[in-house]
């Protein structure tokens, strides 16, 4: 459970960061009136939707936190022999990274007003991000095709399991994205589109970072961390 | 020292705040059924929360005539006993306490005492209801599937949940009880976000994190522990369907079975226990943090004091939300572990006791010299803490590595996790219905129905696990179907077993009596006003009694004071709502 633990100090720390905004040392019994800073903004001036992303974030963290620690936990056991990795992936990792740039370039473009650099970009994102999709199946069947079947070792076990459960994750962020690319297709860059690119954007990122750390799993990068940790808890 | 921008009797002009869009339902179906009103929402939540309840406290009644009439009813076989303990355990944990604390007291409240009009996400909000009606009528379904629902345990530990052995394992029990429980944790997760970001960017103007009601903040830090938590439940539940239905070895070990030796081997056990516990730890305490809060404000709006120490009972809160992520392999203490571990994990056990205790320290000097005024909320919360601390007492014993591991498979355990998981948030909620329900219904529930549920529900519980502690102790083995003739469990056992036994038949058909009160004040019980508790919290203050859609009439409230100015000297009134900026008359008529 350490990758876990690791990624709760995360959040704990952003906790505590945003509680020691809070004053939470004031004593509200001897303060009447309004309190608090000018105009009354208690509340941050972010937009709701935008927090709800974050927390959001940070559950879809947790869950795949979650998943690479029990892989950690499974690892190395003596029926673990690593699953190759198809060099398909390095395709596909290569179209998510050009997916994320995408979506920044569409949030730029979103902020300057831009509408049809902006859709191209979308587009742009959409497509590769579909491409990766189709890519992992690819690797899935080149996987199967090599005999690395789903039940046959835990290592197979994790990968389509992590794997099938991070595409589901980016195929969820496209239905969200086509949504957002329906609403600004024909209309002028209103703020509520380039706050919905920018949603897209954050999660775009953070799935691609979530990919990364995957794909360094299950390369065998993280075993290095993998073994630290064993050494640091036995 | 403080940034206090106004004088206290100077009047702030309204709502700067631009305003939310709302939904408006436009017909009978979006309005009461596919409703986006939180308050809608709740009642829904709540209504269902306490059907699916009474199916389990039925089930508590089964189990309680195998155990104290064993071998008179035919139709308990082992079986069936352990699918109903199964059941029972699963539902109340999760499809009753979380949902109603969270889905029910959360939606109705957050929105009413931080002041907003609704939660954030109302679209959101209706499918977390859905999802979890769905999930409810597929954990019910398990009652009527080919096998019956699984009998695995509440923890549903492998391999013996998805092996032949166990009821459901391979029937369809097992199957229904994960894909619910995954509906349940995707509907929460809507409903929790909105819980999280209502509180965090709809509070009304004034309404500092320092003025919420310590409700709130236990509604709040509950639901951040619950996002955190259940991803760990979804994880495990996703790996066993995959161990169950595809045959992959996540958590099963190599087993042989009825003498042949299954495919799957290597898995481990151990990994499925950390991850239920690391979401069953937190658990305990998204039941008990909403608890403690609403306890609270029980406590200090009958007891017409200000609630004692209000920043370190903020304080524990979060701390004990905190802690309760260090602490979920003190339920694995049998299962073998490096003692190192164990030490540890007993020590962070432990520690949690300190901010509870605090809080146990705070609501009894709440008390001390308040106005204690022994409404039916009050009894509750009173007859909460005692349980509490009762149950709390216990706790530090099964913390302790070498206290717990002979005591662990005993009664003891079934004692201890009922009264400070089980009694105790019930109280609480039951207080709080007595509480609220004028808010919700615009009537009083009928105070000498009232008073007979209380009475025998307090010391009927007390009468139920008090005794069985000491079975625990006799050593009397928990999840057995029968006890049998055995040489160490004297005939007198058997006697406190029926004893309890015919306790739970009474106290269930005390919730019986409950029900029927809600039903029957709805219509006949005495018209409350719109704050009959004189409370100074918001929701107390809307303009309409029952809130009507958007709370607030035309302007949202502007907060100026925080949520216990009870008995204030020099005050028109013992007490002040937060809405009001000075001592004197206040700025709006309560209509009733």
């Amino acid at each position: 459970m350490s990758v876990m633990l690791i990624f709760l100090a995360g959040i704990a720390a952003v906790i505590i960061w945003w509680l020691g905004q809070q004053r939470l040392t004031s004593r509200p019994w001897l303060e009447v009136g309004l309190v608090g800073q000018p105009g009354g903004a208690e509340r941050s001036p972010i937009p709701p939707v935008k927090i709800g992303l974050y927390v959001f974030l940070a559950v879809v963290g947790a869950l795949f936190s979650l998943f690479i620690s029990a892989y950690m936990m499974r690892v190395g056991t003596p029926d673990w022999w690593s699953t190759p990795i198809p060099r398909l992936l390095w395709l596909n990792t290569g179209a998510l990274i050009v997916s994320s740039v995408a979506m920044q370039w569409a949030k730029t473009e979103a902020q300057r007003g831009r509408g049809d650099p902006m859709r191209a970009a979308l587009l742009a994102a959409l497509v590769t991000a579909i491409l990766f999709l189709i890519g992992q199946i690819f690797a899935w069947r080149e996987l199967t095709q090599a005999g690395y079947v789903l039940a046959d070792n835990p290592a197979n076990s994790f990968f389509y399991v992590i794997t099938g459960m991070h595409g589901l994750h980016i195929l969820g962020g496209l239905i969200a994205l086509g949504r957002t690319m329906t609403r600004s297709w024909n209309g002028p860059v209103t703020d509520r589109v380039r706050l919905n690119v920018s949603l897209c954007a954050t999660y775009w990122h953070f799935m691609l970072i979530v990919w990364l750390i995957l794909f360094a799993l299950f390369a065998g990068w993280a075993n290095d961390f993998a073994d630290l940790c064993r050494q640091l808890l036995t | 020292m403080v940034d206090i921008r106004s004088g206290a009797d100077e009047v702030i002009p309204l709502a700067e705040v631009e305003d939310v869009e709302l939904y408006h339902p436009k017909s009978w179906w979006t309005h009461y059924v596919f409703s986006q009103d939180a308050k809608i929402i709740a009642i829904q939540y709540s209504l269902t929360a306490t059907a699916i309840g009474m199916v389990a406290l039925v089930l508590s009644w089964l189990i309680r005539l195998q155990l104290g009439f064993p071998g008179t009813f035919n139709f308990i076989d082992a079986d069936h006993y352990y699918q109903f303990i199964t059941m029972h355990g699963m539902i109340m944990v999760i499809y009753l306490l979380t949902a109603l604390f969270l889905g029910g007291f959360g939606n109705y409240l957050i929105p009413l005492m931080v002041g907003a009009r609704d939660m954030v996400f109302p679209y959101a909000n209706m499918l977390s209801y859905w999802l979890y009606l769905l999930a409810v009528l597929i954990l019910a379904a398990g009652f009527f599937v080919p096998g019956g629902p699984t009998g695995a345990g509440w923890t549903l530990y492998p391999p013996q949940a998805v092996l032949s052995g166990t009821p459901g394992g391979q029937d369809w029990g097992i199957l229904v009880m994960l894909s619910s429980l995954i509906l349940f944790i995707i509907g929460f997760t809507m409903g929790g976000l909105n819980y999280v970001v209502t509180v965090l960017q709809g509070r009304a103007r004034g309404m500092t994190l320092m003025r919420m009601p310590l409700t709130i903040w236990g509604i709040f830090t509950a639901t951040v522990m619950a996002l955190l938590a259940f991803p760990a439940l979804f994880v495990a539940c996703v790996m066993m369907l995959f161990d169950r239905l595809l045959g992959t070895s996540f958590f099963m070990p190599a087993i042989v079975e009825m003498g042949t030796q299954l495919k799957q081997g290597g898995g481990s056990p151990i990994l499925f226990q950390h991850l239920f516990w690391f979401f069953g730890h937190p658990e305990v305490y998204i039941v008990a943090l909403p608890a403690f809060g609403i306890v609270s404000d029980l406590i200090s709006t009958h007891a017409r004091k200000n609630i004692f120490g209000y920043r370190m009972m903020v304080w524990a809160i979060v701390i004990i939300g905190a802690l309760s992520f260090v602490v979920w392999a003190h339920h694995m203490y049998v299962s073998g572990m490096n003692p190192n571990f164990g030490f540890f994990f007993a020590t962070t056990t432990l520690i949690i006791a300190v901010p509870t205790a605090i809080k146990v320290y705070n609501w009894v000097l709440t008390l001390w010299r308040g106005d204690i005024h022994l409404t039916l909320p009050m009894l509750f919360a009173l007859a909460f803490i005692v349980t509490f601390v009762n149950g709390g007492l216990t706790g530090l014993f099964l913390g302790n590595v070498v206290v717990d591991v002979p005591l662990s498979d005993t009664m003891f355990v079934v004692a201890h996790f009922h009264m400070v998981m089980g009694v105790a948030p019930i109280m609480v909620i039951f207080g709080a219905i007595y509480h609220w329900y004028p808010k919700v219904a615009g009537r009083m529930l009928n105070e000498a129905m009232g008073q007979i549920h209380f009475w025998v529900t307090f010391l009927g519980a007390y009468l139920i696990f008090f005794p069985m502690h000491y079975l625990g102790l006799l050593g009397i083995p928990r999840r057995y179907h029968e006890l049998g003739e055995t040489a160490f469990i004297p005939e007198s056992a058997h006697t406190l077993n029926m004893f309890i036994s015919v306790m739970a038949l009474t106290v269930g058909a005390a919730q019986i009596l409950f029900l029927f009160n809600l039903a029957w004040s709805l219509k006949r019980g005495r018209p409350s006003g719109g704050n009959p508790w004189r409370a100074t919290t918001l929701e107390w203050q809307t303009p309409q009694t029952p809130p009507t859609h958007g709370n607030w009439g035309k302007e949202l409230p502007v907060v100026y004071r925080w949520a216990y100015d009870y008995s204030v000297p020099g005050a028109a009134e013992d007490f002040i709502p937060q809405n009001q900026p000075g001592l004197g008359v206040p700025t709006r008529e309560h209509a009733s």
